[in-house]
């Protein structure tokens, strides 16, 4: 019974053979999920940032934008991006499909949760600020962003791990990260221990964010 | 029109309302060099935002503020470069929780004022030893007590060297014992010649250091003068009430 187990999770032969596909995987989705991170709290960030001067008609704009984001799965942005859109002339490869859809979907949740945090500074830190002079933006630079961003700390950790664990969707269009590399791993050697190995892989690579969120969250907490 | 050449600060038939309540209803206020004012009032009666028009933040609706003799409401006017010159300390203190108390003062004087790193904490230190904070240079506003955030944003307010100071209840939420504190450093402002408008319920502090008292009700002053007259002989029975229901 055991070494049945053995046999189909932990198959060493076949771990060591898929092991270099499992690795190049394993790279591919770091980068895929550092550029999936960096541009979407960026443009969540952005959008926040714009939404603050509070233009009627660009917050409708951003407000609407973001709830659809919010709204459809990932994976339908992902297969609208990659099958759909090449139907009315726009190409993109898988990787990028992929990419721009998580970081679009990162930057709608991050724009909420910039906005709930630039929002819950005190009125009375806008005003103590204007009044010593500094303009709207340098009040929102100096003064409400740098509070608003450690509220926002906790949860967007949080939201950030969750969109960035759905790199995994790739494998759907054929992105060369860990999950595909170990579905077709486990397809050619009709062994499930590539899959093991990819859930190692994803260990390896999430519990040390996981690790680095919760001190993320202690560090930049502080008494008000 | 003609103004008050000699006046720091000169409010002429102010107007605000927010929606259909009118809670300016014409002031006119003015205040002359090393003057301090104080501005007493029922709560609702305006002087609150009388006080946060003299640097809008509230806009007004008609009426018009000059700050040594020049208009703010002006449609051109740099009103970062006024506000720099019209300190306002208010009642629930707001210092920036995530810097120390020398980076709440050095803020503005970097960034409005435009001094460079060293002669901005220079001067951010000179204005801490005022109010007699100096060694809380370092501590964030949550290490202090309520008494010393307090005097931290009047160090914060006259570092940038303003030509009036507003006082916004700056003792009403404060414990009473943290209270004299405060006084005390506004009153070594005074004593050093700086103009103030205070708006307070500390009577005593009123009769002992105010020029002048004005007497607030329902958006328009009733009645104003030396604080002699005004506690101990003013017009209206209306303020006779008034403080003897403050000073019990």
């Amino acid at each position: 019974m055991f070494e049945r187990l053995a046999d189909t999770f932990f198959n060493w032969q076949i771990m060591g053979q898929y092991f270099p596909k499992i690795v190049e995987g394993f790279f591919l989705t770091i980068e895929l999920a550092l550029a999936v991170v960096v541009a979407g709290i960026a443009t969540g960030l952005l959008l926040a940032i714009v939404r603050a001067f509070r233009i009627g008609v660009v917050n409708f704009l951003i407000v609407a934008a973001v709830d659809v984001l919010r709204a459809l799965p990932p994976l339908v942005i992902i297969i609208m991006f990659y099958f759909a859109l090449p139907t009315v002339g726009v190409r993109m490869s898988a990787f990028v499909a992929t990419w721009l859809a998580l970081a679009l979907v990162l930057a709608a949740f991050a724009e909420e949760i910039f906005w709930a945090g630039i929002l819950a500074v005190p009125r009375g830190q806008w005003e103590a600020a204007r009044s010593t002079g500094l303009s709207f933006l340098q009040t929102l630079r100096f003064v409400v962003l740098p509070q608003a961003v450690r509220i926002t700390i906790p949860p967007l950790t949080n939201r950030t791990i969750a969109i960035t664990k759905g790199t995994a969707l790739g494998a759907v269009v054929a992105v060369g990260e860990i999950l595909y590399q170990a579905q077709s791993a486990y397809s050619f050697s009709y062994n499930p221990s590539p899959l093991t190995l990819g859930a190692i892989a994803y260990l390896v690579l999430f519990l040390p964010v996981v690790y680095l969120g919760r001190w993320v969250e202690t560090r930049f907490a502080w008494k008000r | 029109m003609s103004h008050d050449q000699a006046a720091i600060l000169e409010v002429r038939g102010l107007h605000k309302s927010f929606g259909s309540l009118e809670v300016l209803k014409g002031v006119d206020l003015v205040v002359r060099p090393r003057e301090l004012v104080f501005v007493i009032g029922p709560s609702g009666s305006g002087k609150s935002t009388l006080l946060r028009c003299c640097n809008r933040l509230e806009e007004p609706n008609a009426g018009s503020i000059r700050i040594e003799g020049v208009d703010i409401l002006a449609p051109r006017v740099d009103i970062n470069a006024v506000r720099q010159r019209i300190g306002m300390v208010f009642q629930s203190f707001n210092l920036y929780p995530h810097l120390n108390a020398l980076g709440n003062v050095t803020l503005a004087l970097r960034k409005v004022a435009g001094k460079p790193r060293e002669q901005a904490e220079a001067a951010a230190m000179q204005a801490l030893a005022r109010v007699g904070l100096a060694e809380k240079a370092k501590s964030y506003p949550n290490e202090l007590s309520g008494g010393q955030q307090q005097r931290v944003a009047i160090a914060r307010a006259i570092a940038l060297e303003p030509v009036v100071m507003l006082f916004d209840e700056p003792t009403s939420a404060l414990d009473p014992e943290l209270v004299g504190s405060v006084l005390a450093v506004m009153r070594e402002l005074r004593e050093s010649g700086m103009t103030m408008v205070v708006v307070s319920h500390e009577m005593r502090f009123a009769r002992s250091a105010a020029d002048r008292v004005i007497f607030m009700d329902h958006g328009r002053i009733l009645e104003e003068g030396p604080p002699a007259q005004l506690f101990n002989a003013p017009d209206h029975p209306r303020i006779r009430e008034f403080i003897a229901s403050i000073e019990h």
